[in-house]
């Protein structure tokens, strides 16, 4: 060990990853579990602290970046996405991550959110889905339920909510996936694989808020409900889920369909294929479809991950490619143009 | 030698002109644009110096024949300095009866229209709105000029015939007869268009050769017809010697940008969605991938401006282009550049507004808005270029300024400097200014913390890149506290912050030139203060009225924010103050504010810019 501190070499910690801010959240918010699940893995990463940059929009969630000893800005409502696109574009080698709330992404931000869906920078992409409007003391979102009684709609919204992970792959996400502020240890395995996949890694995260719009996600962490009402997808694993896992979901044709695994078995079950982007649009309806009129468990995990090529480095390659067959043109050419006379 | 006008038909009539104005003018598709600049090409190469303003309408393809669809372009060469695209034409070319209806207005009484016979049919006047039994050339509407009536379709047509050519590609080349025929009149050589039309269409022979037969036919025609018997003879200028090039201002920009990368060291990166009339930038600066240059089409105009705050962020000379539109959507983010106090450039190419407006006209009309137009205090520099190649002058500047101070500086420039091209004597690279950058590489405060907001004398903060190790640090469009730049929420820092935002502003008056008379004394009548494209009319008029006799000078603003450190006083040298905009007087909002002067306004909101004989009947009429 004595040529690591030679070097100057300390593996970091979580609390390397502290600032000296006092944390602001209300108490019991999800937001403080989503901070904790960072810091604790991010010493893991292998990234050097210098290299990691924090871009969050308004709203509760975005003050994350106050939080965490990295390079951070805090920026403005929607904008996180269109200005780490910048970051990553301007400096590939920089390890970046979005941190926003459903309004800041999916009601202001929307179009930055779909776009940096399609353009896949290599960047990560959380958002923390409350599904309620909190800084601003309690209005519908966009991924707030049908019905939802809130100050500016207390007769009820009239309005569909987003579904964002079927909104990601429809905007060509390459890698979508679901957590949740009540489960650790999934949470820590989701923001480390969004960490090692190259491309946009879109995190959705349901997180409590415990003043406008507490329990919203219970249903999914409550020991009582949450093995009927969430399914834990696995790469290469059949679907199960239920109290005993007794319950498997197979397909019919392109149907989905759920089994009793005594009488059915496990052979037939769907598999699944995290590449595999027809099972995933169907995984992320596991939401508010029915299939022949039975409800589905809500997914959690990786719905979707596919590498293709990222924006970053293709405007990097682009770059050298162009550099290396027409070579760089002076600046003095660039002043003349090719079409010069001479006045004596 | 493909120079045909060696042999000179003697029979033709020679006038010899100081300058000539003219205005070539037909359907968007009738290529109008391109005729215009390959004429002004050979002009430059021989010497002329010369103003161009291209015209055209929004539509890309309006219905043809119509009013709505006459795409202009004007060009103003001669053999003295030339500073406008000028007031009227000497010589109007009219492709169908819509253009002569748009433009005979402007033509001077007795100058030359040159009248496309094939589009004056009943259908082209029909088209046009002309009355039912009217017929411009033949019922005395044009007894007063030099009417030349030519049969350019059919002509263009017989002489392509048996090439094989399709009817649509021999209906395209017809421009080439009208500039064939103009160089005849103007007595300037095919060479340069012949050797474009080579370079262009290197690939497509036939089209090359259509197009170089149709150019000589249109010569030919003009030497060998009787009845076209005027030709003109515009000497080259007495211009200040050296090495000169044809530039547009949006090229100009763009090389400006250009240059300031390469002198600073910072790479470039243009965040940037299209919109008229400020594309071109992107489109130029797209070509320069091998010099590094970064251009991303973002999803919308903010994302333009916030993913240029995010380059900016990472240490890169950051840019973003945009018209009024444009502008107005991105006001937030520049607040939040504001804050962060990050060097940002934003390029205005200012057109007719408000909404749509008039997207390809030119107006002056976003000077409040740059100035003000952001929520909070939020003041920022701001710039203006005053003709084509100053685009290179001020777009340098602005990245100087915002690399130099930590601040977003808007540069404006309009739609009548941005499509608009003069010559201009280029500079060596080893003159240009240089530009210093530092970025913070340790922490700067006693006790060895990161003070992302301590100040140095011009008040600007530590530029601190992502990636230097040990800098880690937050900032964001929170209130920051002074010096540490953490969030405050105390009301005296935040009075404090603002203060020191807009003193650091202020304090780059330090850097930047006084304002001296660009003509006329320090001391006369009148001075006539103009910002921005104003310049060319303001100039010409100003000259000639002194040249007559009349106590006026001209000086003209360059940097609007702050103001030259000298303007008050230099204001008060002058019984009278005359501040001519195209917009309804927004610099003179400024100055009266500022300096208690009664200066007096002159305003034109048309969507065109001044001319020379409107500018000096105002100031003739100020000092009766």
């Amino acid at each position: 060990m004595e040529t690591l501190l030679e070097n100057d070499i300390k593996p970091l910690t979580s609390k390397d990853f502290s600032t000296d801010q006092d944390v602001k959240w209300c108490p019991g918010c999800g937001d403080y579990s989503i901070l904790k699940q960072a810091q604790t893995i991010f010493p893991e990463l292998g990234v050097p602290k210098e290299n990691l940059v924090f871009i969050s929009g308004i709203g509760c969630s975005s003050r994350f970046t106050y939080y965490m000893d990295t390079f951070g800005v805090h920026s403005i409502h929607g904008r996180a996405a269109a200005i780490a696109s910048g970051v990553k574009a301007a400096n590939p080698d920089l390890s970046v991550w979005i941190v926003s709330g459903d309004g800041d992404s999916f009601s202001i931000g929307g179009n930055h959110f779909i776009h940096a869906m399609r353009k896949n920078f290599n960047f990560n992409y959380l958002v923390f889905n409350n599904q309620i409007y909190s800084l601003t003391k309690g209005q519908y979102s966009p991924t707030s339920e049908k019905g939802k009684v809130t100050k500016t709609t207390p007769y009820g919204s009239i309005e569909e909510p987003f579904n964002p992970s079927e909104l990601a792959l429809g905007a060509k996400a390459s890698f979508v996936s679901r957590t949740l502020d009540r489960d650790p240890k999934h949470m820590q395995m989701v923001l480390k694989r969004a960490d090692q996949f190259k491309g946009t890694s879109f995190v959705e995260i349901y997180q409590n808020c415990p003043v406008f719009n507490d329990a919203a996600f219970f249903a999914f962490s409550d020991k009582e409900t949450k093995k009927e009402e969430a399914i834990f997808l696995e790469h290469g694993k059949p679907l199960i889920y239920g109290h005993n896992d007794e319950k498997g979901i197979k397909l019919d044709g392109l149907t989905p369909v759920i089994v009793n695994i005594a009488e059915n078995g496990l052979a037939d079950l769907w598999i699944h294929d995290e590449k595999d982007k027809t099972k995933a649009n169907l995984l992320s309806r596991f939401f508010d479809t029915t299939f022949n009129g039975e409800d589905f468990p809500r997914p959690f995990g990786i719905l979707y991950a596919d590498e293709r090529p990222v924006y970053d480095e293709g405007m990097t390659m682009q770059i050298e490619e162009i550099r290396s067959r027409k070579g760089r043109m002076p600046l003095n050419k660039i002043l003349s143009g090719d079409n010069t006379w001479i006045i004596a | 030698m493909n120079t045909i006008g060696e042999t000179l038909n003697n029979s033709s009539i020679g006038i010899e002109a100081e300058s000539m104005v003219v205005r070539f003018s037909g359907d968007s598709g009738d290529g109008m644009q391109l005729t215009g600049m390959q004429f002004t090409d050979t002009a430059a190469f021989l010497g002329n110096d010369l103003s161009t303003f291209p015209d055209y309408p929004s539509e890309i393809r309006a219905p043809i024949g119509t009013v709505a669809g006459v795409s202009g372009f004007q060009v103003h060469f001669g053999s003295k300095e030339i500073y406008t695209p000028g007031d009227e034409f000497d010589v109007l070319v009219a492709m169908n009866a819509a253009a002569l209806k748009v433009d005979l207005p402007r033509l001077k009484k007795g100058g030359v229209v040159i009248a496309n016979i094939s589009g004056f049919d009943k259908k082209n006047l029909g088209l046009a709105k002309y009355p039912e039994t009217a017929d411009p050339l033949e019922d005395g509407t044009l007894d007063n000029y030099i009417l030349h009536k030519v049969d350019i379709t059919k002509n263009t047509k017989e002489c392509l015939a048996g090439t094989g050519l399709g009817t649509k590609e021999i209906e395209r080349s017809k421009n080439m007869f009208v500039l064939g025929l103009l160089f005849w009149t103007f007595e300037k050589p095919l060479d340069h268009t012949i050797k474009f039309i080579e370079e262009k269409f290197a690939k497509k022979t036939e089209i090359a050769d259509a197009n170089i037969r149709t150019l000589r036919a249109g010569w030919n025609y003009g030497e060998n017809t009787e009845i076209f018997n005027t030709r003109f003879k515009v000497t080259s200028a007495k211009m200040v010697s050296g090495v000169y090039r044809n530039i547009t201002g949006n090229h100009a920009t763009a090389i400006g940008l250009i240059a300031a990368s390469d002198k600073s060291g910072l790479p470039l990166f243009l965040g940037s969605y299209p919109i008229t009339p400020a594309t071109d930038i992107l489109h130029e600066l797209s070509k320069y991938k091998a010099n590094g240059v970064k251009t991303f089409q973002a999803e919308d105009e903010i994302a333009g401006v916030c993913s240029a705050i995010g380059a900016s962020y990472t240490g890169q000379l950051a840019i973003t282009t945009t018209s009024g539109p444009g502008l107005a959507l991105k006001t937030e983010a520049i607040g939040l550049a504001t804050m962060l106090e990050i060097p940002l450039v934003i390029v205005n190419v200012q057109r007719g507004g408000p909404s749509t407006g008039l997207p390809t006209k030119t107006e002056q009309a976003d000077l409040l808005m740059a100035m003000h137009g952001r929520h909070g205090e939020a003041p920022l520099a701001v710039l203006a270029a005053t003709s084509p190649s100053d685009c290179f002058n001020m777009a340098y500047e602005a990245c100087r300024i915002a690399v130099e101070h930590m601040t977003p500086v808007i540069l404006l420039t309009d739609g009548y400097i941005a499509n608009g091209s003069e010559p201009w004597r280029f500079p060596n690279e080893d003159d240009l200014k240089p530009i210093s950058v530092e970025f913070l590489g340790k922490p700067n405060g006693a006790e060895g913390e990161i003070l992302p907001y301590k100040r140095n004398e011009k008040l600007v903060r530590p530029w601190i890149k992502p990636g230097t190790k040990g800098m880690e640090h937050r900032i964001g469009g929170l209130e920051k506290q002074d010096i540490t730049g953490n969030v405050s929420y105390d009301p005296l820092n935040h009075e404090t912050m603002v203060h020191l935002r807009a003193e650091k502003i202020n304090k780059i008056a330090d850097y930047i030139p006084e304002l001296r008379p660009d003509t006329g004394n320090d001391k006369a009548k009148l001075l006539v203060l103009g910002w921005g494209s104003t310049y060319g009319a303001i100039k010409t008029a100003v000259r000639e009225a002194i040249a007559e006799g009349y106590d006026v000078a001209h000086a003209h603003l360059r940097y609007i924010n702050p103001f030259p450190k000298n303007l008050g006083d230099l204001l008060r040298g002058y019984d009278k103050v005359l501040i001519p905009e195209m917009n309804s007087g927004q610099l003179l909002q400024l100055i009266r504010a500022k300096y208690l002067i009664d200066a007096i306004g002159f305003s034109k909101v048309q969507g065109l810019p001044f001319t020379t004989t409107e500018m000096k009947a105002k100031i003739v009429e100020l000092l009766k």
